[in-house]
């Protein structure tokens, strides 16, 4: 016979071992070797070799690491402008109408269930050189055909559909975040003469500062997520211009079968997104200290 | 008196304002849906009518570039491999999240805590960081270029997020429910389905829902994990097409629609919940 505390634990075990075991073996125990891996040269996963730090040196040397790094940076910068400035204004401005809010939400919110991969194909076709969308409005408008992603602006072309894809994410956090602003204080404002875009740079924004900030850190690690929309629009070219971090590790384990060389990348990914998310909290946080 | 002046003075200096937002709310939402019906028109036609004008509605519904890309590959193959991956994952992250979030929401127990922050924290782990050993993992135990091999890993990936909303919402299900089934003498297992299945069923569509998007939209884990084009999922599978046909731009863009035709509709039926429960979960998270 069970005693009821042990009953107890029998039942909190057996109902939380399933999900925990699976974060075990393909999250956690694959996060812990992951770094071992990158202290090792193995070709394939067959033989390995103990080499110290020399993937970590090559990392350092490797030219287009520098390249993948300042992207993701680039794509970065626009993502956090574009792509949350762009849906803090749409949410200020829905938040002010009467109708059709349901109608903006859902049209402004539905890229994010398709694919990269489909929206990889989509733009691809946009920018293509014969047929494409943005080429076809040229000829209407009477212009000449452009060629669009060149090694110039191979990583504006390809930060463009993934803030086209995300603007309605933020959008819709934004908005809730908006709308549980208590309404006394805008009519208590309104009565003392503030209002319209007062208003909102007076109200609005100080009290949704906090999950504007959330937003920046959802969006820079998104962006150290970026792979398939890259594979498919521009596979990191023209000339690795358009390279990014995920990206260039799959093909270093996946192509070359530098696995030890491809475990180090992924642990760079992590470091710069750790390194990144905390930098932005402390600066915002710095920052309402002062205010 | 006074106040009733004002509002009428606001509601002038609205009218204004009110045009200038609803002209830039509405066009920005032709960015969203112009470029999917730009896809769809020309999806009816043949690639010499595209060069000529992209922008013109199809002149007679062509079905040329669907039989194309039915018969160029086997696309039902591909729903149906989708179908069993994705299938298959939804019922397993639902039923072991919803057995989890149970017991994270409703006991207090040691290490209650440390295990929540442990899903939390591999909730924002990169597929990049573990994918590797994960592929070692699979190819000793032999599940190279099988199904298994995709589902496994997507199971771990998707888990964090339904424990995370549906403890959420499980800890807000009231107390007396709980203790009067209790008292009749209902055990743990009958408390759970009988009780908190039903009441956060709302939680688990949002749930199910997302577990379904995020495993039919995967393209890295099938693109490591499956060699044989027989088992790729639709998105795979589409994939290679692009790549071979890349200039026959009208089946490209039955191909588009084609990817995206079942996730629409899903966003479709489900919309409400799925702006929903994207806002709780992510406001959670």
């Amino acid at each position: 016979m069970l005693s009821n505390k042990s009953k107890r634990t029998m039942t909190i075990f057996l109902f939380l071992a399933p999900a925990l075991l699976f974060l075990v073996i393909f999250l956690a125990y694959p996060f812990v070797i992951n770094i071992i891996d990158s202290f090792f040269k193995s070709d394939g996963f067959l033989q390995s070799e103990y080499i110290g730090l020399d993937n970590y040196r090559r990392l350092f040397k490797d030219p287009t690491i520098g390249t993948a790094v300042k992207n993701t940076y680039e794509i970065m910068f626009y993502v956090c402008l574009f792509e949350v400035g762009i849906a803090l204004i749409l949410a200020i401005l829905v938040d002010n109408i009467k109708k059709g809010q349901h109608f903006f939400r859902t049209v402004y919110f539905f890229p994010i269930v398709i694919s990269a991969t489909a929206i990889g194909m989509m733009f691809k076709l946009f920018y293509a050189y014969d047929i494409g969308l943005l080429n076809s409005f040229m000829t209407m408008l009477g212009l000449e055909k452009q060629v669009w992603v060149t090694a110039e602006s191979a990583v504006k072309m390809v930060a463009i559909p993934i803030v086209w894809q995300y603007v309605g994410f933020y959008f819709i956090i934004l908005l809730t975040a908006i709308k549980q602003i208590p309404r006394d204080l805008y009519e208590s404002a309104y009565l003392e003469g503030i209002n319209g875009f007062t208003k909102t740079i007076y109200i609005t924004l100080p009290l949704i500062k906090g999950v504007i900030i959330t937003c920046l850190v959802y969006a820079i690690n998104g962006v150290m997520k970026i792979f398939d929309l890259v594979l498919i629009l521009t596979e990191g070219g023209p000339l690795n211009q358009s390279m990014v971090l995920g990206l260039y590790m799959y093909k270093k384990a996946f192509a070359d079968n530098a696995f030890g060389y491809a475990a180090t990348i992924s642990l760079l990914i992590i470091v710069l997104g750790l390194a990144t998310i905390t930098i932005v909290s402390k600066v915002f946080k710095r920052e309402q200290i002062t205010y | 008196m006074s106040k009733k002046k004002k509002i009428g003075i606001e509601r002038k200096s609205f009218n204004i304002g009110m045009l200038f937002t609803y002209i830039v709310l509405y066009a920005f939402s032709i960015t969203t849906i112009y470029p999917l019906i730009w896809v769809g028109q020309n999806s009816f036609k043949t690639s010499n009518d595209l060069i000529e004008s992209s922008f013109t509605l199809p002149t007679s519904f062509m079905w040329d570039n669907f039989k194309n890309a039915i018969t160029k590959i086997n696309i039902f193959q591909g729903y149906a491999n989708s179908l069993i991956i994705s299938g298959t994952v939804v019922i397993v992250v639902i039923f072991f999240s919803a057995l989890a979030a149970y017991i994270l929401a409703r006991f207090e127990f040691k290490g209650n805590k440390i295990i929540r922050s442990f899903i939390l924290a591999s909730m924002l782990v990169p597929v990049f960081a573990t994918i590797l050993p994960v592929f070692k993992i699979l190819a000793n135990v032999g599940l190279i270029d099988t199904h298994v091999g995709v589902i496994l890993p997507q199971i771990a990936g998707n888990i964090p997020f339904a424990v995370i909303l549906l403890t959420s919402f499980m800890e807000t299900v009231p107390n007396e429910l709980e203790e009067a089934a209790k008292v009749e003498g209902a055990n743990v297992w009958k408390i759970f389905s009988k009780i908190f299945v039903p009441i956060t069923k709302p939680a688990l569509a949002t749930s199910a829902i997302f577990t379904f998007l995020w495993s039919y939209n995967d393209l890295f884990t099938s693109l490591i994990i499956i060699r044989n084009p027989e088992k790729f999922p639709v998105n795979r599978l589409l994939t290679e097409i692009s790549s071979q046909y890349g200039t026959d731009y009208g089946l490209l863009c039955a191909v588009i629609i084609l990817i995206i035709g079942p996730v629409l509709s899903v966003y479709m039926i489900g919309q409400k919940q799925i702006v929903e429960g994207m806002t709780a979960g992510a406001v959670k998270g």
